[in-house]
């Protein structure tokens, strides 16, 4: 796939010289980017880097210093609660109540995007069907294994179908198998037209990304395909790439 | 603000309420427990307590004393000892709080020098209970020597006291704890009980995903708080019904004022809660925080347990910073005595003033913590 330049109506969500100072700290320098429609964007970067502050920008959490950042086609600045309704967000931490049911979950998040009861009850089958999870809709949550549980939470995250949904580090903790099993709800997802922008730890699961950008102090230092980034850095895999970019700072540290 | 959107809010902080037990405790076991306690255990009243009486005169005098004693309703004599060396024994073993000891010739004395001496010992290792005890012996013999004074007509003119214990007549001590107990529960549920939830969803980064809803700010402090503010209300209603009916405790004023100057109570303790929920990050702190920020300083600084009056200068001017302080005598006087806004109205105002206060203090911090 390659980027066209001109392809800015398109793109869900357009960064441009996005900055956030924390006094005399500069967390994110300067970082533009875009991303399209039904897109796989892998947002990588050590710890620190500053992809978390660039994060919480684009999910309307933070003020931007200065820049701007158009996400389903609205300034985030300008009209959060547009952008809010419009976007879904899971977290590395879980996302979802323990001492709540299956079913009581994806009722709340029904209820605070909105749904009506009818649609909230439709949705619920339909997700109960899909994750093979209609034995446990009444089961709390808290007793599911950890990997349902990261699979419901990516489900729920999706309930108000956002055009948009932000996963930060969603499938830490999660065994190899469930995190393929997990992966494959993202194809699926993507493949509906929901664009979906991913941090994580694990190097091999940023192959999966259509798209990768890794950033080093604020600034994002290579934006391409998985192929192209380890073709520039002359990297036999992404994990290699990745040290390569981040040794600098490492060091400095 | 949505409806919607609340109104799915409230239903999940109910459900989180109703299935932890130990929420479900704090919320109404404690306060059961609490007035319980207050009111069976930890009374000062003085009912039939074990004395001893050593009385190495037995006259008519000594006699005759002794039975006042013992038929005031304060003592029983469960023991009449026969030397000075049983004394301690008695003490020791708990048998008694308080021995009275008649020296030879008492009664002589008292009839012909027109003035004798006894000794009240008492079991000063609980130094309130004793010196009460004290002072109720100390009066029946002050009666009974005033009587024989006048009885005789000997001497001087003598002044008659007659008291009478204003509102509380028989001195319940369940009087005084009642107002107390609702001062500390209101704070406790709100104030603490708001922290921890809120802190619970920061550490389990549920917050976030909140924050990243379209649920306003506003709506997530409502929706937290909300819940709370119908238990603690709901729990002082129990409270007050239970106090009333086993206890006898009056409702003499407004129970339509006594219930706003709850919900005006609340207010500050729910923003107290969440000023100290943008504080802490997590549960255990939140928790730390309120103990020792908010329920020391009610209970000890207050003036439910111990008097202001005669506290150090430094501690009653930390006091007039604790709403318990001005709350508590709210509740006093709307049950007891029966007084309104005509009176309280100071007192109401500078909560309502604690209250604004908090309440812009908090919502300001919470947006700001977000930033």
């Amino acid at each position: 796939m390659l980027l066209d330049p001109n392809s800015a109506p398109q793109s869900i969500i357009a960064v441009h010289q996005l900055t956030k100072k924390f006094g005399d700290f500069t967390a994110v320098d300067a970082i533009s980017f875009e991303v399209r429609r039904g897109e796989i964007f892998g947002f990588l970067g050590a710890n620190g880097a500053g992809k978390t502050t660039a994060l919480k920008m684009l999910t309307g959490l933070l003020k931007p210093t200065s820049g701007s950042a158009n996400v389903t086609n609205f300034d985030v600045v300008r009209y959060p609660d547009k952008v809010k309704q419009r976007i879904g967000y899971m977290s590395q931490k879980f996302s979802l109540y323990e001492d709540l049911t299956v079913r009581e979950n994806i009722r709340l998040y029904g209820g605070i995007y909105g749904l009506s009861n009818a649609r909230i009850k439709d949705k619920t089958a339909q997700m109960l069907a899909k994750l093979s999870l209609e034995d446990q809709a009444n089961a709390l949550v808290g007793s599911l294994p950890l990997g349902w549980r990261q699979k419901l939470a990516f489900t729920v995250a999706l309930l108000h179908e956002p055009g948009v949904v932000f996963l930060d580090e969603p499938t830490s903790g999660v065994d190899p198998l469930t995190r393929r099993q997990f992966w494959d709800l993202i194809y699926e997802a993507a493949h509906q037209g929901v664009t979906l922008m991913v941090t994580t730890h694990y190097m091999d699961e940023a192959e999966y990304c259509d798209r990768v950008s890794i950033m080093v102090d604020g600034q994002i230092k290579v934006l391409d395909t998985p192929r192209n980034v380890k073709n520039q850095l002359q990297a036999t895999s992404m994990d290699e790439a990745f040290r390569i970019l981040a040794r600098p700072q490492n060091t400095a540290s | 603000m949505n409806f919607r959107r609340l109104q799915s809010f409230f239903h999940k902080e109910f459900l989180h309420i109703l299935r932890d037990r130990r929420t479900l405790l704090i919320l109404f076991g404690m306060p059961l427990a609490q007035v319980l306690l207050f009111g069976f255990v930890l009374s000062n009243e003085i009912k039939d307590t074990n004395i001893a009486v050593l009385d190495q005169s037995k006259d008519v005098e000594s006699i005759a004393l002794t039975n006042k004693l013992a038929s005031s309703g304060y003592f029983h004599v469960a023991l009449m000892l026969q030397s000075a060396d049983q004394l301690e024994p008695a003490f020791r073993s708990g048998t008694i709080k308080m021995a009275v000891v008649f020296p030879p010739q008492f009664g002589k004395q008292l009839t012909h020098d027109g003035s004798a001496a006894l000794q009240i010992i008492g079991d000063a290792s609980d130094p309130n209970t004793a010196t009460t005890l004290i002072q109720y012996a100390q009066g029946i013999v002050f009666n009974y020597g005033r009587e024989k004074a006048s009885s005789q007509a000997s001497t001087g003119p003598v002044i008659a006291v007659q008291t009478r214990m204003q509102y509380n007549p028989e001195q319940k001590a369940v009087f005084t704890f009642v107002p107390g107990v609702i001062t500390l529960i209101l704070m406790l549920v709100s104030a603490m009980m708001t922290s921890i939830t809120i802190a619970r969803e920061k550490e389990l980064g549920t917050m976030e995903v909140l924050l990243v809803s379209p649920l306003q700010p506003l709506e997530i402090i409502l929706g937290k708080t909300s819940p709370y503010l119908l238990l603690s209300l709901l729990s002082t209603v129990v409270v007050i019904m239970l106090s009333m009916t086993i206890f006898g405790m009056p409702m003499r004023g407004s129970v339509l004022l006594l219930a706003l100057e709850c919900i005006l109570y609340t207010f500050v303790a729910l923003s107290l809660g969440i000023f100290i929920s943008t504080r802490a990050n997590d549960q255990m702190g939140a928790m730390f925080m309120s103990a020792l920020g908010l329920l020391m300083p009610t209970m000890l600084l207050s003036g439910f347990i111990f008097p202001r009056e005669s506290m150090p200068w430094a501690l009653q001017v930390i006091g007039y910073a604790i709403p318990a302080t001005w709350f508590n005598p709210i509740v006093k006087g709307v049950m007891i005595k029966g007084i309104g806004l005509e009176v309280l109205w100071p007192q109401t105002l500078v909560l309502l003033g604690m209250a604004l206060f908090f309440l812009v203090l908090s919502l300001r911090n919470f947006k700001d913590r977000l930033e």
